[in-house]
């Protein structure tokens, strides 16, 4: 018995290193979104769902290779994204509508959205061509993995490092943190708000159609409610990280993970859902603001 | 010419065709109604049955029943409502003055039809209706298609004798009833047939993950493995198997759920080796089959489904029933219901005592090759 749980044990890391960097990735532009825009913007699934419909799109009906499709499609989603802010949010912003308002905006959206393209697509599931990346293992130490799997942690990283370089270290980063902290004392200072807000947009569904297409490789499996089911963990990741937090959304996405694999594989894969969840209601319990959330005034 | 007579020109092929719709059956033919799902969503599946009915009733007909009397069917669209088949069921009884019904296409519309037909003492035989409970509602009510139940020990069966299996790992949505009940049938039938259970795992029906359990499940080594789900998880946990490198020789025996040529479409060559049983399949062999599926293509340019040929043998069998009764009365029909034997292209039949089928010995099992279906040798 335990034999058999030490040989299993490395494999099962990395099942679930792999499984919460999925949860990360996507769960970036969506607190990147709540905790400069100060919106539970629940178009952010539809916007993975669509990264990985114009990747399948492209590499099947014009053949572009991943490396183009990938970017191809985070731009044009990311450029999707501004335009939803622009007709949805940004009117209520000027009325200065409460949140509630805006995240019913979102649902109502959402709800189209996802009608729309279940009768233009149908809810069947398509995959990628199988060409458009090697699905063979690589066998390290025993472990085994395949480029789509070291291609999301790889890319999960990255995307954190540049995140977090962009706000920290940059003019613009700063102009973001200044909005995020008070919209009008920013507007007052100077920032062009409605730049940023179109930037973190553009950036937000950019991130969320990466996801949408490396998780839709991964899997194999794309279809229009793929945005809906993630949506859920989506939550419970970015709360126990803390909402609006970049570095908690990463550590959050991959405890989640590690912990969902570690119940399935050891204890009983009926809990394995259970696990995100217990999680959030006992971080919840001991800090609402999440594990590395600071005081609601000072996201991001 | 005047647009008087183009309108009216326009008219007569509708009036054609509703004076042909509304012909009155003569007084010596023996109509018999269907109620089946002919518009809507789940049309392709009533549509399908009344091909079978259809083509089956042409052969019928060609020497006709009780010494040459016409056997027609009236259909009654239900549009997949179980309103609608209980008023389809009422119209067809109470103006039809039909001595028997064939259908309805769903087991939740059979569950509200069922019991009007029932009650009017009119037997009612369902042909795709495979829910349990189903022939419990009256003794009225029959089935020709193989329960669940009855498909999955075949397939278990087949992976003893052939490939030796001796332990499996199960694994099924607990989230979805078609899986969990799927699962009480393989449960039962791994134990009648002394097959060891390594592990049962569980997982949502709409997961796209599967590695943690597949891992698990690896390291324990078993012969093969044992799934009850809808198609979609099944292919990804097809997909997650090869990926996390589980033995090519470990097979994968589903369910009906598997019983899907999307399963070879979503998981491509990693669907190979898996066994499935069904109650019937296009390829299958013999005499009876090949011609009903030369008719059929040469009938409706389309290649027939289950729901076809089930709808086929049924059509075979209440004929039969009929001629059996001596008369166009529905106790004498339902009497030789009970004693009518036939061999169709879904094999040997004849009903228990519940009314259910009693021969599952037309099962075949399936394996997946190079992403389609074929029959295991």
């Amino acid at each position: 018995m335990f034999a058999q749980i030490l040989q299993q044990l490395p494999q099962q890391l990395l099942n679930g290193l792999v499984l919460g960097s999925t949860y990360a990735l996507f769960a970036l532009g969506f607190t990147l979104m709540f905790g400069v825009l100060g919106v539970i913007n629940l178009t952010y699934g539809f916007y993975f769902t669509t990264g990985a419909f114009l990747a399948l799109y492209g590499t099947k009906l014009l053949a572009l290779p991943i490396w183009l499709a990938l970017p191809g499609a985070a731009i044009v989603t990311g450029l999707i994204a501004v335009l939803f802010d622009a007709a949805l949010l940004t009117p209520l912003r000027r009325k200065k509508a409460p949140e509630l308002a805006s995240l019913m905006v979102t649902l109502g959206a959402t709800l189209l959205l996802y009608s729309l393209m279940t009768a233009t697509f149908g809810t069947e599931i398509r995959r990628l061509p199988p060409a458009v990346i090697s699905h063979a293992a690589i066998i390290v130490g025993g472990i085994r993995m395949n480029w789509s799997q070291i291609l999301i942690m790889g890319t999960t990283v990255a995307i954190v490092a540049a995140l977090l370089a962009l706000i920290r270290g940059t003019r613009f980063g700063l102009s973001m943190r200044a909005l995020a902290e008070n919209g009008e004392a920013a507007q007052l200072m100077g920032v062009d708000t409605d730049a940023v807000v179109r930037l973190v947009s553009l950036v937000s569904g950019a991130l969320g159609a990466t996801a949408g297409v490396l998780i839709g490789l991964n899997f194999n499996a794309i279809q229009p409610y793929m945005g809906e089911s993630m949506m859920l963990k989506g939550f419970a990741v970015i709360i126990i990280g803390g909402l609006g937090d970049i570095k908690g959304a990463l550590i959050a996405g991959l405890v989640i993970g590690v912990l969902e694999v570690l119940t399935a594989g050891f204890i009983s894969s009926s809990y394995k859902d259970a696990v995100g969840f217990i999680l959030l209601v006992t971080t919840l319990w001991f800090r609402p603001v999440g594990l590395f959330g600071r005081a609601p005034v000072k996201r991001a | 010419m005047n647009k008087r007579t183009l309108a009216t020109l326009a008219l007569l092929p509708i009036a054609t065709a509703a004076a042909i719709w509304t012909a009155p059956a003569k007084a010596e033919d023996v109509t018999i109604g269907a109620i089946e799902i002919l518009t809507g969503p789940n049309s392709r599946y009533g549509v399908a049955i009344k091909n079978g009915f259809d083509l089956a009733l042409d052969e019928v007909n060609k020497t006709g029943v009780l010494g040459g009397k016409k056997l027609v069917i009236q259909y009654e669209d239900t549009a997949g409502n179980k309103d609608q088949a209980v008023n389809a069921a009422r119209k067809l009884i109470g103006i039809g003055k039909v001595p028997l019904l064939l259908g309805p296409t769903l087991s939740n519309e059979m569950f509200a039809a069922g019991p009007v037909a029932n009650e009017q003492k009119i037997p009612i035989v369902g042909t795709s209706t495979t829910a349990a409970g189903i022939t419990a509602i009256g003794p009225y009510v029959f089935r020709t298609s193989l329960p669940e139940g009855d498909v999955i020990p075949v397939t278990l069966k087949a992976a003893q004798t052939k490939f030796g299996i001796k332990k499996v790992a199960v694994m099924y949505a607990n989230d979805d009833a078609f899986s969990k009940s799927g699962y009480d049938v393989f449960k039962a039938s791994l134990e009648k047939l002394g097959i060891q259970t390594l592990t049962t795992e569980t997982f949502g029906s709409k997961d796209s993950d599967f590695s943690a359990q597949l891992t698990k499940i690896k390291s324990l080594n078993p012969d093969a493995i044992v799934v009850s789900a809808l198609v979609e998880p099944a292919s990804g946990i097809l997909l997650d198997a090869r990926s996390i490198g589980l033995d090519e020789k470990i097979r994968f025996i589903g369910g009906n759920g598997f019983n899907s040529p999307k399963l070879g479409d979503i998981a491509g060559e990693a669907a190979d080796g898996t066994l499935v049983g069904s109650p019937w399949f296009i390829a299958k062999a013999d005499a009876m089959n090949t011609k009903f599926v030369a008719d059929y293509r040469a009938k409706y340019k389309d290649d027939p489904d289950q729901f076809s040929a089930q709808a086929y043998d049924t059509l075979h069998i209440v004929a039969l029933a009929i001629d059996k009764a001596g008369a166009a009365e529905p106790e004498k029909i339902k009497a030789a219901l009970q004693t009518t034997k036939y061999t169709g292209v879904m094999g040997p039949f004849s009903f228990t005592d519940n009314r259910d089928p009693a021969d599952s010995s037309g099962v075949v099992v399936l394996e997946m090759k190079g992403g389609k279906f074929q029959i295991l040798k």
